[in-house]
């Protein structure tokens, strides 16, 4: 395209500062973490380590980690399980709704957190008279996460087309073995680009987790704003931003060499 | 079996769709209805119980209590506000992705934008909570200028969640500008139009149903946020926090339910609205 050369270097500028004020936050954050003075006085006089080795030993965070993880392994579990029915049933079917439907596994993303978080916390307390759990707060993950695997699995679902397995049944191999055979086969990366999603999705969730853990309970994200005003937890926390930096990388990396399918994973 | 179930794609589809139907119309579709129906009930005084008597009680404190009202505006304000500073900052940033870098450069970016999409929330927030605080980084970079930080409050919350919801802006709007043909920006430009003018009469029209698709993400989020405007907001309340104030504290769901219907449907209005520009297509 042919621009004047002032427009080109303003536009090129614009992205770089764009991209610069993205990231300079986070790079603070990691900066931060081996900032000497608790306070995080800027810029830092000195560096030490003494956070990242008071961290790997801070009981609450490591209990939250793993309350996270389980939470986010079960809710992608039955995550994967939903959504790639719902996948198979919209891309392959026609059907009255069709459209309603696809909507409705939208709508939990796409609604405020606390409509959907003080919704579910109404429906288990008072409806259904459920005492908050760890489970009650994997329900409510595993409701949102199901439009993440749904969407890596229809995009995979479009360009894979419905040959194969005709071919695979057109040779006498049964409904079940040509799912075991053909399609499965050619989904794993989505299904595992998708999984991936869902459980980084379910692990940084804060406000419907709010609303749907017992008390007493905390993943990791509740662990932090717990922690957050306290000033003498500041470090650990900043330490443990600076971890949560760093592995949010690895699924987005992993799922783009999985699955080139869509470009935000379906965060989007 | 196989036979039996090839023969019945009905039956096939039915089994496919119940389970998913199941845990989101029923159980999610019916627990958002059963929160909406208890807006129109109240707390007993006393006890702290739901009395399930229908009245229009809770709306007519939302919309003649001051409080509440300074709250919707200056929720919405921030909204509309972040917006715009994400639609502003998101163009050009687009732009310079879609049409002046190489088809390998384009891909790395459109990662390097989406990878604080996966970065904890939390995090990005105390990293501004970091950079605001007194001695923090802004401080820093500005005080040499004569020019103070923000500080905690309302500005820091627009900053901090115009940050926190950028990237939802520049991914569509990337998409969009993709989508446009340089010719007919080159046609523009043979007919004489200068930049401004090929920008403002053929661009931004064009891109225009995408910039309105990542505002219903920035809008939508800062509508419900509560936690950015606890973090850097100071005593500035949004009206996710008065909600989760009557669950909490004052135990008063009802309530809560009320003021978590101003979100829904100022976000059902504005997707009504914008449905004619064909911006839901570019979700």
């Amino acid at each position: 395209m042919r621009l004047s050369r002032t427009a080109r270097v303003t536009l090129w500028a614009a992205l770089g500062l764009g991209l610069a004020v993205i990231y300079f936050p986070l790079l603070v954050v990691l900066l931060n973490s081996f900032n000497a003075d608790p306070t995080f006085g800027w810029p830092p006089s000195s560096f030490t380590l003494e956070w990242w080795s008071r961290s790997v030993t801070n009981s609450g965070a490591l209990h939250a980690l793993s309350t996270s993880v389980q939470a986010g392994l079960a809710a992608t579990a039955i995550a994967l399980v939903l959504g790639t029915m719902a996948a198979f049933a919209l891309q392959r079917y026609r059907f009255f709704g069709r459209n309603p439907v696809s909507l409705l596994i939208i709508l939990p993303i796409a609604l405020p957190g606390i409509v959907t978080g003080i919704a579910l916390n109404n429906a288990f307390r008072t409806i259904l008279g459920i005492d908050l759990g760890l489970l009650t707060a994997i329900i409510a993950h595993a409701t949102f996460c199901i439009v993440v695997v749904f969407n890596n699995v229809v995009a995979r679902l479009r360009r894979m087309g419905g040959n194969l397995e005709e071919a695979s049944m057109d040779l006498g191999a049964s409904g079940p073995t040509t799912f075991w055979l053909v399609t499965f086969p050619m989904l794993r990366s989505a299904l595992l680009a998708g999984g991936l999603l869902a459980f980084a999705l379910s692990f940084d969730e804060i406000i419907v987790t709010t609303f749907t853990l017992g008390t007493g309970m905390e993943t990791l994200p509740i662990w932090i704003l717990d922690n957050l005003f306290r000033p003498n937890q500041a470090p650990v926390v900043n330490v443990v931003a600076a971890v949560l930096i760093v592995a949010s990388t690895v699924p987005v990396y992993l799922a783009q060499r999985l699955s080139g399918d869509t470009a935000s994973g379906g965060r989007l | 079996m196989t036979a039996f179930f090839y023969r019945r794609p009905a039956l096939r589809l039915s089994l496919l769709l119940s389970a998913p139907l199941l845990w989101l119309g029923l159980a999610y579709l019916g627990a958002l209805a059963a929160l909406f129906v208890t807006a129109f009930w109240h707390t007993d005084a006393f006890t702290g119980q739901v009395v399930t008597e229908w009245s229009l009680d809770n709306f007519a404190t939302l919309f003649t209590d001051a409080v509440y009202r300074t709250i919707t505006f200056r929720t919405l304000g921030i909204a509309v506000l972040v917006t715009l500073i994400d639609a502003v900052i998101a163009v050009p940033m687009a732009f310079a992705m879609a049409k002046l870098a190489s088809p390998r450069a384009q891909r790395i970016l459109v990662i390097a934008v989406m990878t604080p999409l996966w970065a904890s929330y939390l995090v990005k927030a105390y990293a501004w909570r970091s950079m605001l605080s007194g001695n923090g980084v802004l401080s820093w970079l500005l005080n040499p200028f004569g020019i103070e930080g923000p500080g905690y409050g309302v500005t820091a919350t627009i900053i901090t969640l115009s940050y926190l919801w950028l990237p939802y802006m520049i991914l569509p709007v990337y998409a969009g500008l993709d989508r446009l043909p340089d010719s007919l920006v080159d046609a523009s430009g043979d007919l004489g139009a200068r930049s401004l003018r090929t920008f403002r009469s053929v661009i931004l029209p064009l891109t225009f149903p995408a910039i309105v698709a990542g505002s219903i993400f920035t809008f939508s989020l800062s509508l419900g946020d509560y936690i950015a405007v606890k973090i850097v907001g100071g005593t500035s309340q949004m009206l996710g926090n008065v909600v989760y104030d009557n669950i909490g504290a004052a135990n008063n769901l009802p309530f809560a339910a009320t003021v978590a219907t101003v979100p829904v449907v100022i976000m059902l209005v504005y997707l009504a609205a914008v449905r004619r520009t064909g911006a839901l297509d570019n979700l």
